[in-house]
């Protein structure tokens, strides 16, 4: 017969200090983890809502970024009429050529400065990322010095409210609206007219990328194909999508440090969980011998034991994320590795990541909990009633 | 008995508990090591001299943009310029896309390099046949160590940001003080390989006569491009690598707060145990008083004892990440910003003051309450 839990509550209740100690360095462990994992999750959302499963993105051959590639602008006439391209409501093909390039501007709080993606499109770019909308102001015009800013750019880098300018490449752009990028990798970005970022970067007559929009998911499988076999093109088609799967790597090193960080933690948590586990089996000697005299067997004692430990781990895990709640949503910046530019998210505590948290927290309650459990079961019942 | 010797006794009264304590703080002190460690060398630590006594020069609006090569010969003309080298970076792949074998590779001008990076030791033979060879490369004696090359290993990088795989062939190996894992080879076959690199370079590193014209060479390189299409930016190396360490985020906030988090679960660890241990010994504590201890030594007894655990658990933690740092610089995964990070003493000392105080202030509470209990009730307490 098992021993009824609220056995193992009341114990708890009983020795609140210790409790409340050990479920607290509990509790920073988790917090940690979450913290990272959260960072991580965010991240992650940043890059897979970025792509249009419709979208092919086009590269030069044998480049991996937009950053690194680059060709001809005579060559999207070629890409525009290839077969599968979906059509806008004046039958024009919804395809864009766009310009990549990394700036650098002063952070609003003054801790420095950071590399900042500016992209160059024709006005149909807006109309290939749908997820992207116009928050405040309007959309940039076509040949004039005009850019749209992200919101969180807005927020994070001085001079990027409406209508202040900003500066870059040869002179002042206005900035004529901001959006709202959905937590998509736009989230970094700020946006302007091609043919007037090329004269000012000096790369007119070339592009760093094109975006086509297929008809259907067959003809974009089918135009990706096309684009990448073509000899003459010496270009690379890729579905959005998976660009910007390819592109959470970026997360690596956060992943990384926050590896070791959290293990480290966790182990030095277990063995103070440990000690106050053994703690509690030492006050309870008699208690626990008694128990067995009444009848209860040795894997109930133990089962017990370790419940208790997992009790106590589980207080830890919950306070642990009723500590990092008020981060959730808090929005960070770190640099993407393919771009070199900055990718700005948020903390997100997915469900995933605080069920991984608890069973993280589990984790370390069944490590201290086990042996002194099996030490109290393998108690010798005699001696333990004479002490 | 002295009173250390008693103190001594005390700690390791329940070894199990003591050990469990000592092995908790251990690994919260092995982390505060790291990130202190981490700090130091991004922060605080200037690098080799010589670092201190080179710049890097790179366009103004983002480290992707070349710029033109007859910079170089413009910046030469500075007074107070030793050298100036073009650099490249190169972005190959060896063998597979696995981060174990990504390293840095550089295309540069071989005559020059090592008048700048004079902390790289070369011996002279090995540099000759590196410059006469269009097709050879330099390599890091740890690199070459942890791929098994030899002299005169051909290899082959793949392009990503040039579209060229070089084949190359090792014909020297340098020292450094500080390895960095990186592969050098002659811009000149870039250029041969890829007609738009042409005149082009990544960046350049310049060497000045002496760590205070640093300030006054950079400022006169930047006004010297200002007005040109191609504006640069000229900062001393050391800024230019902390302007990687930027890009991670919010750095300086991510290490202070796992500090924050390890300090506090430490003196949670430490002031368990010590609550622990201290509610077993009202009735001793009572029995010392009748003896004529002073509460003062009792509550000394008793802090003594928790900055002894502490400490122990501080030095096996300091120990542990001296083993973990040395890991870490040779991990794939450091990416360069690890490199040359080591524990110095004076962070093994902090770490180690920082263990003694929070088990000085974890004890104090349970102690001072432990040596003000009323004899009487003290010695009939049931524990």
């Amino acid at each position: 017969m098992p021993i009824p839990i609220s056995y193992n509550i009341r114990n708890l209740r009983l020795r609140k200090g210790l409790t409340i100690m050990t479920a607290l360095g509990i509790a920073l462990t988790v917090t940690t983890a979450i913290f990272l994992m959260a960072l991580l999750a965010g991240l992650k959302r940043a890059f897979v809502t970025s792509g249009e499963p419709l979208n092919v993105l086009v590269l030069r051959k044998g480049s991996e970024a937009e950053l690194t590639g680059g060709f001809e602008s005579a060559t999207l006439q070629t890409l525009k009429y290839l077969p599968g391209i979906a059509q806008d409501n004046r039958g024009e093909p919804i395809a864009s050529g766009e310009l990549v390039v990394v700036i650098v501007l002063p952070r609003r709080d003054g801790t420095g400065e950071v590399n900042v993606t500016v992209r160059g499109m024709a006005p149909v770019g807006i109309e290939l990322r749908p997820k992207v909308r116009l928050a405040q102001g309007r959309w940039f015009t076509p040949g004039q010095r005009e850019v749209v800013v992200s919101s969180s750019i807005h927020k994070r880098f001085s001079g990027a409210d409406l209508g202040d300018e900003l500066q870059f490449g040869k002179g002042p752009w206005k900035v004529v609206g901001i959006f709202d990028a959905g937590g998509t990798a736009y989230e970094s970005e700020i946006w302007g007219d091609v043919n007037q970022m090329a004269s000012d970067f000096d790369r007119q007559g070339g592009f760093s990328s094109a975006y086509l929009r297929a008809t259907d998911p067959v003809a974009a499988d089918a135009l990706k194909n096309r684009v990448s076999e073509d000899q003459r093109l010496k270009l690379d088609g890729v579905l959005e999508t998976e660009y910007y799967a390819e592109q959470t790597k970026s997360g690596r090193p956060i992943r990384f440090v926050g590896f070791i960080v959290a293990i480290i933690m966790a182990i030095g948590s277990s063995f103070a969980a440990m000690n106050t586990m053994y703690a509690a089996v030492a006050y309870r000697g008699r208690e626990i011998a008694t128990l067995r005299v009444i009848g209860f067997s040795r894997p109930s004692i133990l089962t017990s034991f370790v419940l208790e430990s997992l009790l106590l781990s589980l207080i830890g895990a919950m306070i642990g994320i009723i500590l990092m709640l008020p981060f959730n949503g808090m929005t960070t910046g770190t640099s993407n590795q393919v771009t070199f530019s900055e990718v700005v998210f948020s903390l997100r505590m997915t469900p995933a990541v605080v069920v991984t948290a608890i069973c993280f927290a589990v984790l370390m309650g069944l490590f201290g909990g086990l042996a002194p459990a099996w030490h109290a079961a393998r108690q010798d019942i005699i001696a333990a009633l004479r002490s | 008995m002295t009173l250390t010797r008693f103190m001594t006794k005390n700690a390791f009264r329940n070894k199990r508990r003591s050990l469990l304590t000592v092995l908790s703080i251990s690994f919260s002190l092995l982390l505060l090591t790291l990130m202190m460690t981490i700090w130091r060398s991004f922060y605080i630590d200037q690098g080799a001299p010589e670092s201190a006594e080179r710049l890097i020069t790179r366009h103004r609006v983002s480290l992707t943009i070349f710029l033109p090569r007859f910079y170089r010969d413009k910046i030469r003309a500075l007074p107070g310029v030793v050298g100036v080298v073009p650099m490249t970076w190169f972005g190959g792949r060896y063998k597979d896309d696995k981060p174990e074998n990504f390293f840095a590779q550089f295309a540069t001008d071989p005559g020059e390099y090592l008048k700048i990076y004079t902390d790289k030791a070369v011996p002279p033979e090995q540099m000759e046949a590196w410059q006469r060879d269009r097709a050879g490369a330099m390599v890091d004696v740890e690199l070459a160590k942890k791929h098994g090359w030899k002299l005169g290993d051909r290899i082959v990088l793949k392009g990503t940001i040039f579209e060229v795989n070089p084949e190359l062939t090792i014909r020297a190996m340098y020292t450094a003080p500080r390895p960095n894992n990186a592969l050098y080879f002659h811009m000149t076959y870039l250029e041969e390989a890829v007609p738009w690199y042409k005149g082009q370079t990544g960046f350049f590193s310049t060497r000045v006569a002496s760590p205070e014209a640093v300030a006054q060479v950079s400022r006169e390189v930047d006004e010297m491009f200002r007005n040109s299409p191609q504006p640069t930016k000229t900062e001393s190396e050391k800024a230019f690598q902390l302007g990687f360490v930027a890009m991670l985020g919010n750095v300086k906030a991510f290490i202070l707060s796992i500090c924050m988090a390890v300090v506090f679960a430490i003196l949670l660890v430490s002031g368990n145990t010590m609550a622990m241990s201290i509610r077993e010994r009202v009735r001793e504590v009572a029995l010392l008083e009748t003896l004529g201890f002073t509460r003062g030594t009792i509550l000394g007894l008793f802090v003594g004892e928790a900055v002894m655990l502490s400490l122990l658990g501080g030095l096996l933690g300091v120990l542990f990440a001296s083993g973990v740092v040395q890991l870490l610089t040779r991990s794939p995964m450091g990416v360069g910003l690890t490199q040359g990070m080591h524990v110095t003493i004076p962070t093994q000392v902090v770490a180690l003051m920082i263990a003694a105080l929070v088990g000085f202030v974890s004890a104090f509470v349970p102690a001072y309450h432990a040596s003000r209990v009323n004899i009487v009730e003290g010695l009939r307490h049931v524990g």
